[in-house]
């Protein structure tokens, strides 16, 4: 595959491996915080090519590890209502809310169907127009923009049984949040699509307030290696900066038509995120204007509010300071066939990843 | 959110493009992206092309990756 | 599975992880003999003077048509497949239908042509079968349940029992992986991508008695549901030995290799209807490609891995890219993600 296959060259990857074992001294921590990050980390095992002083941790970047637990019981409401049929990514189908999950509530008779693209959810609105259809709107600024588009279509092509249920989060919040906190990091590997999407600038501050380097990476490894390699030469010079490593779909201005969409449909509001409590600003709601595709406007449910799940400590390992096995509940009552928390509910995620290589 | 995958524009229709990624092919929106020609490559996520793929700077890229390769060897 | 709480999951049939939890505490169980117990694919029977290989499966595949073929044949080369990774010959099937009352004919006939002409290519006989009709919304249009009876040789029996195999020996399969899961899922969901992929479900007798003639084989399992992954995590824990698999040789499908990169799949974890997965000592490597080449449902066959004295009772694959990682049994049904 033309754009893929280059980027996964062996010779590539360990030249930059050797480099980065030649030039790399110092014992420092790199976070990432993209699930695609995470994947691709494990997936080519990149890890296990890093020289040992060179730390890589996940933070929050998975929209799937973040969705509240009140999120997936407010939707599991909306699918227990009669004539609702629900759509959503395949990401959320396993989060657990506070007693099931999509799964297990699909299981129970609820029409819940996974889709690839959120326009498939206004076919399925037109073509069941006796139906109400909301879609669950998950991911952050690569993927939010798209839920944008779909209303603005609907809006015009009077599609009225199409609604929508934002959990869309933005990231820069919740990586400043971290650092404030007091996260131990010595620079971030930043989500190269998000960054396509925003420009480079919502980074700035990390840099100025925090001093903390940033590389907008690409996925495959030889950019994932490229761009801890750069990160690296920065923190072994104390020379912070904002830096781009995915040249070929990153620009510094991003992409201003997605963003000008997102902007027609959505407003930035505080957010709960799961295993970190509320970041002030870091989610993007749905605007006054356009509240007849707001499903929390236009369906009259509360659910109680949820607390985390007794023992689990998932904000702790998603902010790096606490490891899986210091869990209780790691590999006995949570575990990926049966997840408790959000670590374990992705594939990749910490715990998950934990789980696989436990014994 | 991260998951988008390099496509070949073959054709435009309005807001739509046929692309292909390999010989699987599929109509994406372009409701988020402007100026897309044939022969274009764009990143695929979720149905929508989120991005052109630039192919100086894919070519730069790889050349600075082969260069990390030469260097190590001094 | 936590106790007797809670209900039947998709997942739990998948044939991952939580089917074989569901098959440990719900059914061994219970009916627990040393036949059973072995879950090889096909039982193997000794009535005295001979050993004949017993195997059922229920075929419930939504949609019923997909490219490359339908539930009828689907339902003979299922079952035929299992008999033969157990080394035997399949020669008979029984044909049981469950019905959904409103279910057009002319499509029953179209599936019972399919299922005829697969039996007929196979090889084997339908030799009885029974027809049941349900109400509307008792069943999803058609379900089919074919079990299958065939003639296992002595020199043969150990290949269901993976009790032979060392260090060194190989893995092979017969040609490209994760065509019928990719082509059924296509057919099935709203995605609306546009592919050449079709199912690569077949018959596989003929082309494993061709290897079985010549060389010698330590072992054979098709990998169908949960794909090559959970068979060799399967086969990891019950030797108690490692596999190791090379990534560069696995042959996948440029298309369907397209399709997982889209989805966020593991090749390795979709499903096959025309596929074996084969151990073998190395010196036999070599004539069993031949052999296997012969065949248009061996053309494609690899080496692609080895059993190895090392990370016991797991399987590794070796990158492309010079990594290593650890894969695992499927647990659940895979799905589609964004991130």
């Amino acid at each position: 595959m033309k754009y893929v296959d280059e980027y996964r060259e062996k010779e590539l990857i360990l030249s930059v491996a050797d480099e980065l074992k030649r030039i790399s001294k110092k014992e420092i921590t790199i976070m990432e915080v993209c699930g695609g990050h995470t994947m691709a980390i494990h997936r080519f095992g990149l890890n296990s090519l890093l020289p040992p002083n060179i730390h890589l941790v996940s933070g929050p970047g998975c929209p799937v590890c973040v969705s509240s637990q009140q999120f997936i019981d407010l939707a599991l409401a909306y699918s227990r209502l009669q004539g609702v049929i629900i759509t959503t990514y395949g990401d959320l189908v396993r989060v657990p809310g506070s007693s099931a999950s999509l799964e297990k509530e699909r299981a129970e008779g609820s029409d819940i169907r996974i889709i690839y693209s959120v326009l498939e959810a206004i076919e399925i609105a037109r073509n069941n127009p006796e139906k109400k259809i909301i879609f669950l709107g998950i991911g952050f600024e690569t993927t939010a923009p798209a839920t944008a588009a779909a209303i603005m279509k609907a809006k015009q092509e009077h599609v009225s049984n199409f609604f929508v249920f934002s959990a869309h989060k933005i990231m820069p919040p919740v990586m400043e949040a971290l650092v404030r906190e007091g996260l131990k990091i010595d620079g971030f590997i930043a989500p190269g699509h998000v960054t396509a999407i925003t420009g480079t600038s919502i980074y700035n501050d990390l840099v100025s307030v925090y001093g903390l380097g940033v590389v907008v990476s690409g996925f495959e490894p030889a950019d994932i290696m490229q761009s801890v390699l750069m990160l690296t030469n920065q923190i072994e010079k104390g020379s912070p900066e904002v830096k781009v490593q995915y040249h070929r779909v990153v620009s510094h201005n991003g992409n201003m038509t997605a963003r000008k969409m997102l902007n027609r449909v959505f407003e930035n509001r505080d957010d709960q995120w799961r295993g970190l409590g509320l970041i002030p600003s870091s989610g993007l709601g749905i605007i006054e204007e356009l509240s007849s595709f707001d499903a929390e406007k236009q369906f009259d449910i509360r659910v109680p509010r949820s607390t985390e799940p007794n023992g689990c400590i998932c904000g702790q390992i998603l902010r790096g300071l606490k490891t899986p096995p210091e869990c209780r509940l790691f590999a006995k009552k949570c575990t990926p066939s049966d997840p408790v928390g959000a670590c374990m509910v992705s594939g990749e995620g910490t715990c998950a990843t934990y789980y696989k290589y436990r014994s | 959110m991260c998951l988008a995958i390099p496509a070949k524009v073959i054709s435009v229709d309005g807001k739509s493009a046929k692309v292909t990624i390999e010989d699987v092919e599929y109509t994406a929106s372009l409701l988020l992206l402007d100026d897309v020609k044939p022969g274009d490559y764009i990143m695929l996520h979720a149905g929508f092309a989120i991005e052109k793929v630039d192919p100086d700077e894919a070519a730069e890229t790889l050349r600075l990756l082969n260069e990390i390769g030469r260097n190590s060897h001094f | 599975m936590n106790q007797m709480e809670g209900n039947i999951l998709l997942g739990h049939g998948s044939g991952g992880k939580m089917m074989h939890d569901l098959i440990d505490t719900v059914f061994i169980r219970h009916f627990s003999n040393s036949i059973l117990n072995d879950q090889a694919d096909s039982a193997i029977l000794n009535t005295g003077s001979s050993e004949i290989a017993f195997t059922t499966d229920s075929f419930v595949i939504d949609p019923l048509f997909f490219p490359g073929g339908d539930i009828g044949k689907l339902a003979v080369c299922g079952t035929v497949n299992d008999l033969a990774v157990t080394g035997a010959e399949p020669l008979f099937l029984s044909v049981s239908f469950i019905i959904e009352e409103g279910f057009p004919l002319k499509e029953l006939a179209v599936i019972a042509e399919s299922l005829a002409s697969e039996a007929k290519k196979a090889g084997v006989l339908v030799v009885t079968g029974d027809t049941k009709v349900v109400n509307k919304g008792k069943c999803d249009k058609l379900f089919i349940n074919t079990s299958g009876v065939g003639r296992i040789r002595r020199k043969n029996l150990h290949i269901s029992r993976a009790m032979n195999i060392i260090p060194g020996d190989v893995v092979i399969i017969n040609g490209m992986i994760g065509d019928h899961g990719m082509a059924v899922l296509n057919a099935r969901e709203s995605f609306n991508f546009r592919t050449t992929i079709v199912s690569d479900c077949t018959s596989l007798n003929q082309l494993i008695s061709s290897v079985l003639e010549k060389y010698e084989v330590k072992f054979m399992r098709d990998p169908t549901r949960g794909g090559v992954a959970t068979v060799l995590n399967e086969l990891a824990g019950k030797t108690g030995f490692g596999i190791e698999i090379e990534e560069s040789v696995l042959p996948v499908r440029s298309s369907v290799k397209a399709m997982c990169e889209l989805l966020g799949f593991d090749p390795l974890h979709v499903a096959n209807e025309g596929k074996v997965l084969i151990i073998a000592p190395g010196e036999s490597a070599s004539g069993i490609i031949g052999a296997l080449r012969e065949h248009e449902s061996g053309k494609d066959c690899a080496v692609i891995g080895r059993i190895v004295n090392d990370h016991h009772g797991k399987v590794v694959l070796k990158n492309q890219t010079g990594g290593r990682r650890i894969i695992d049994s499927l647990s659940g049904d895979q799905l589609p993600r964004i991130c």
